[in-house]
């Protein structure tokens, strides 16, 4: 062994193992369960799995003909809507429940309720007492993810630093820069654990309240091809949802995420 | 004399354990001058943050009053420096410094104050890289650039070693020779106090009383000098020898 070998071999010791690079690892991943999908749909028959290529042909033409963008248009909407909605009134009252005791006291059992009640009783509620409406539909979500929401900012609320409080109020930080430089920054893990676990959480139920009482989006969609039995179009508009949900991820959740974290070492 | 600060606690409790009121400061009266500096010594647990803490005008329910340059604390001008350092870790050392300064923050005259505390490398960090005698650095900074008519210090250099805490100490001596300001310093080491302050408050063990106002027999011109501090530290001791070990049996049979 010569001594550049032995060079060699101290840095691949001490240096963390060269990774496969991210994308490689991805692609290799995503490749493996389109042929998994592909083996099981020719193993299975057609009719109950369709081909890759099937789906494909059922997604052009669905955008091309079959208003899938309308429909996931009108998803999206009633998602970012119910979402906001939750998140604004859930942080709220989370907050307050998380800083004044008698709040907490006050609602907390309203809040258990809440948490217990099944998403298909609110939503059948919602639709009874406010007619197959958008705003019923869309209040519906919205009551869902509250109560989870409220709980992780009241935990937020009880974690702030009173160390920080203190720091605050002596160098005369006044409200505004408080609440953006030093409060938020504490909120923040929490506030992200609302928003990941809040959409996935509303982007499924939304698809139930359009299945049962709306006459556009990728959940009426679903139910009609459910009726017609065509799983390549259930699969499309499946796929198409997935698609975005993922680009919510990649292009806004995870740099989030990052600027969040920046300072972590 | 004109004072810039005036304490006068009759009493301060805490609820206790059993539900009965538990106090912890009892009859704690002093003046300061505007550019005097003055050290609290007691033993742990006898009441000097609880102290600071009211002087600050974070605890308001206490019997007495304390007043920073006749008016109440909340409406004075105040630097602290914590027992820890208490950095925001989501802030750079400047953006730190940048969030309590004054008005809109002076990015040159913050990185000057850097300079002088030995950070100017280290403004662009965040504090999880800093060592513990950086970190207390950038507090102490940061203490510094609000101007303060008073600044507060709460042990600021416990739990460093003895030489970083020696070089804290005449880094403290020189910001306070450029920006001079009333000094009141928490500690519970006596050689550090002398080396710092003109007066020496006693504190009795809790309930925190104070026995006795010392002026330290040493210029200021010589308190980077290691001999005449310990000379005075010495006199000091041997005056008061009754006094200390009434105040605080373990630290003055100590040596520091």
């Amino acid at each position: 062994m010569t001594a550049s070998d032995l060079e060699r071999r101290e840095a691949a010791v001490g240096a963390p193992r060269p990774a496969a690079p991210g994308w490689l690892l991805r692609a290799a991943s995503l490749a493996a369960l389109l042929a998994t999908w592909e083996i099981a749909s020719r193993l299975g028959g057609a009719r109950a799995l369709p081909g890759i290529e099937t789906v494909a042909v059922a997604l052009v033409d669905e955008i091309a003909r079959g208003g899938l963008l309308h429909h996931l248009g009108a998803t999206l909407f009633r998602v970012v809507v119910a979402f906001l909605l939750a998140m604004l009134l859930g942080t709220a009252i989370g907050l307050a429940m998380g800083r004044w005791r008698s709040f907490d006291l006050l609602f907390d059992g309203w809040i258990i309720l809440l948490l217990n009640v099944p998403a298909l009783v609110v939503m059948i509620l919602a639709y009874v007492w406010f007619g197959l409406t958008e705003l019923a539909a869309i209040g519906a979500v919205a009551v869902n993810k509250l109560p989870l929401v409220a709980v992780t900012m009241r935990e937020g609320a009880r974690a702030l630093e009173r160390d920080y409080a203190e720091l605050a109020e002596i160098f005369r930080i006044g409200a505004w820069r408080r609440l953006r430089h030093v409060i938020l920054p504490q909120l923040a893990p929490f506030i992200m654990v609302a928003t990941r676990s809040g959409l996935s959480l509303i982007w499924k139920i939304v698809l139930v309240v359009e299945l049962l009482g709306r006459s556009d989006g990728i959940g009426f969609q679903l139910a009609l091809y459910f009726q017609l039995f065509d799983v390549a179009r259930i699969l499309a508009y499946a796929l198409s949802f997935i698609a975005v949900v993922q680009l919510v991820e990649w292009g806004i959740l995870q740099p989030l995420d990052r600027r969040i974290g920046a300072w972590r070492r | 004399m004109i004072s810039q600060l005036s304490v006068e606690v009759r009493e301060k409790a805490f609820p206790g354990a059993d539900g009965k009121p538990r106090t912890v400061l009892h009859d704690v009266a002093f003046r300061m001058a505007p550019d005097e500096f003055v050290a609290i010594v007691g033993p742990s647990g006898c009441g000097k943050t609880t102290l600071l803490n009211l002087i600050a005008g974070l605890d308001r329910s206490f019997a007495g009053s304390v007043r920073i340059g006749e008016r109440h604390p909340s409406a004075a001008r105040i630097g602290y420096v914590f027992q820890s350092p208490r950095l925001l870790p989501w802030r750079t050392v400047y953006e730190n410094i940048a969030l309590v300064f004054p008005g809109a923050p002076d990015r040159a005259a913050i990185l000057r104050l850097l300079d002088e505390v030995g950070l100017g490398e280290a403004a662009d960090v965040h504090p999880a890289r800093l060592s513990l005698g950086m970190a207390r650095r950038a507090a102490i900074a940061r203490a510094f650039a609000v101007e303060p008519e008073l600044m507060l210090m709460d042990e600021p250099f416990a739990s460093l070693d003895e030489a970083t805490a020696e070089r804290l100490r005449r880094l403290l001596l020189a910001l306070w020779r450029s920006r001079p300001s009333a000094v009141l310093l928490v500690t519970h080491d006596l050689g550090e106090a002398v080396e710092l302050a003109d007066r020496i408050l006693l504190m009795s063990n809790a309930p925190g009383r104070l026995l006795a106002d010392l002026a330290v027999p040493l210029a200021r011109e010589r308190r980077g000098d290691r001999a005449a501090v310990e000379a005075a530290r010495m006199e000091i001791r041997r005056k008061h020898r009754a006094l200390l070990e009434a105040a605080m049996p373990e630290c003055v049979v100590a040596q520091r």
